[in-house]
């Protein structure tokens, strides 16, 4: 019963209630709504605390047992720590807490972002190798896309069509089209996995057996 | 669209010699009451008199509360809310154009809120959902009967087992990334159902499963399906919450966590599988560098690029959401998957049909999907 029959009741109820609130627009039902949005951060507080513990239980085991790279899980838990005693002692708006975000995290977080032109740069060398026609017309619309939206390319012209013009053009018409066709299929999937919850034939979360 | 309010739309000619304003109040429309919505033409401060100091909405209503100002009103401003209304209420509004010795009314408008019991312009949503939904107890009830369906192969997911025993033979672990979304997320949901068929193979091979989380609820759930895997395969044995953790909710902290433990541990094979942000890059790129076996799968178009070049895998959109029905082959699962495959091809004859009353100047029909 309250290993699955409760669990099945709970998932119909909210599932057919966020249904008919999307499509009525009643004061309490939105109430309600906003209500379960409530619920949900409190949820998160509550899980955050047991994630950090799960965290923490990781980095100290790995300490412990002097695994490979246990040097990074020392770093992970002093900073862990720092930051936590930084906030409860200073305050977090302004003092070590704060310095250490603005100085530490942001220009780490910003790091990692500006690997992402580096990883860009491998990943194109590696798509745009004209290996077959495919490879060749991925190549072809890359360098036109390209081209058409710098300066530089912005003002060439290749037999009477401007580069610019036909960059706009791969990207509205073919992109879009092979876009919308992903997206039709994902709205589907979405849909059909969100009703076999609520109507109870998908069951794995309930951990039913085969 | 349902217009119940009573609307009236007046223009007031002002002795000053300003221009008229084009004004009207109507109910806001696919709400649950209490707002109205106040449109009129933008006007320049040229065409009412060069002397006007500012402009002034004000709003009485029959209920004896006082006239008050409900805003300052800019000379290019045409559109106003107003919230917290009684329904059933008949308010009064009226456009003013302070001078320095006088204020003079340029437009008035009457409207009432009331409350809409539907969305009528989703109307096409709900049917949509009412005939899918009949259509997936349709197909269900056939798979029950025992009827054979045809699924196409998914390389992806044929190939999810090579990449289990691979890691298998080399003695590697296998990663799990389940994205960085939380659980409301359909993807997550889709991605923690793969989940539990990968913690089951991966159970039967006896093969360690890493999955590093960036969200706390994400990491619950997924601690419960791997664990429940294991159950189910009888190797409760297997199961190590240590290996299922939570990382940190920093998008880019997340992804250089993971990129680090993927150069420590060097995995054998990656699951990038659920929705993936700018991320999705970094991660990929470097477990290619590792040289593990890696299958991705996001619905998110923005970053199935990255993944098509740096996995050797990639579930395109609609795939992810099939996977788990895919690997469990659960006849009343598969059922799902030839309803999605009826409802797109009905999507594919809507556009057939909306396209062709386009070109023939019938813009209705595809109007009312908008």
């Amino acid at each position: 019963m309250f290993r699955r029959t409760l669990p099945m009741i709970l998932a119909f109820t909210v599932g057919v209630f966020m249904i008919v609130q999307f499509f009525v627009p009643h004061p309490q039902l939105q109430m309600l709504y906003n209500m379960v949005l409530d619920w949900k951060q409190v949820v998160f507080g509550c899980v955050l605390i047991v994630g950090t513990m799960t965290l923490i239980r990781h980095h100290a085991l790995r300490v412990r047992f002097r695994k490979q790279g246990y040097g990074y899980s020392i770093i992970a838990l002093a900073s862990l720590f720092a930051m936590v005693l930084a906030a409860i002692f200073w305050g977090i708006e302004t003092g070590p807490y704060s310095w250490l975000f603005t100085n530490v995290q942001v220009p780490g977080q910003a790091t990692m972002f500006s690997l992402l032109g580096f990883f860009i740069a491998t990943a194109a060398y590696r798509s745009f190798r004209a290996r077959n026609v495919t490879a060749t017309l991925l190549l072809l619309s890359g360098v036109i896309v390209m081209l058409g939206r710098v300066p530089a390319g912005e003002n060439m012209v290749i037999g009477g069509v401007s580069l610019a013009d036909l960059a706009t053009w791969i990207l509205d018409y073919p992109n879009t089209a092979a876009k919308r066709g992903i997206l039709i299929g994902v709205g589907l999937g979405m849909t059909s996995t969100a009703l076999k919850i609520i109507i109870g034939i998908e069951q794995s979360y309930l951990g039913k057996g085969e | 669209m349902t217009y119940s309010a009573f609307s009236v739309f007046l223009s007031v000619l002002v002795a000053t010699g300003a221009a008229a304003i084009d004004f009207e109040v109507v109910d806001t429309p696919h709400d649950g009451g209490g707002s109205l919505t106040l449109r009129w033409e933008p006007v320049a401060r040229s065409a009412v008199a060069e002397s006007v100091i500012s402009l002034g909405l004000f709003r009485t209503d029959g209920s004896g509360e006082p006239r008050g100002k409900r805003a300052d009103l800019a000379f290019g401003d045409s559109t106003f809310f107003d919230e917290r209304l009684t329904n059933g209420q008949r308010y009064t509004y009226e456009i003013e154009a302070v001078f320095p010795s006088t204020i003079t009314v340029l437009a008035r408008a009457e409207g009432t809120p009331s409350l809409q019991w539907f969305r009528t312009d989703r109307i096409a949503v709900f049917f949509g959902v009412v005939l899918f939904t009949g259509l997936l107890l349709w197909f269900t009830y056939h798979a029950r009967s025992g009827r054979q369906m045809f699924i196409r192969r998914i390389a992806g997911l044929e190939a999810v087992d090579e990449a289990i025993g691979r890691a298998t033979e080399m003695g590697k672990p296998i990663m799990y990334i389940p994205g960085i979304s939380s659980m409301e997320d359909v993807a997550t949901i889709a991605s923690v159902q793969i989940l539990a068929q990968v913690a089951k193979k991966a159970g039967e091979y006896g093969t360690r499963l890493m999955v590093p989380n960036r969200d706390p609820i994400v990491m619950a759930v997924a601690q419960e399906i791997v664990k429940e895997s294991y159950n189910q395969i009888g190797r409760p044995d297997l199961y190590i919450q240590d290996d299922i953790y939570y990382v940190t909710y920093s998008q880019f902290g997340y992804a250089a966590a993971v990129s680090g433990i993927m150069l420590r541990e060097r995995p054998a094979a990656n699951f990038l599988l659920g929705m993936f942000y700018a991320e999705s890059l970094i991660l990929s790129e470097t477990g290619n560098t590792t040289g593990a076996i890696q299958i991705a799968g996001t619905d998110s178009d923005a970053q199935l690029p990255f993944f098509i070049t740096s996995c050797d895998y990639t579930l395109i959109g609609e795939e992810l959401y099939a996977a788990s029905v895919y690997l469990s082959r659960e006849p009343m699962l598969l059922g799902s998957l030839k309803a999605q495959d009826f409802a797109k091809a009905a999507v594919l004859a809507l556009i057939l049909i909306g396209t062709l009353l386009s070109i023939a100047g019938d813009t209705q029909f595809a109007g009312a999907f908008r």
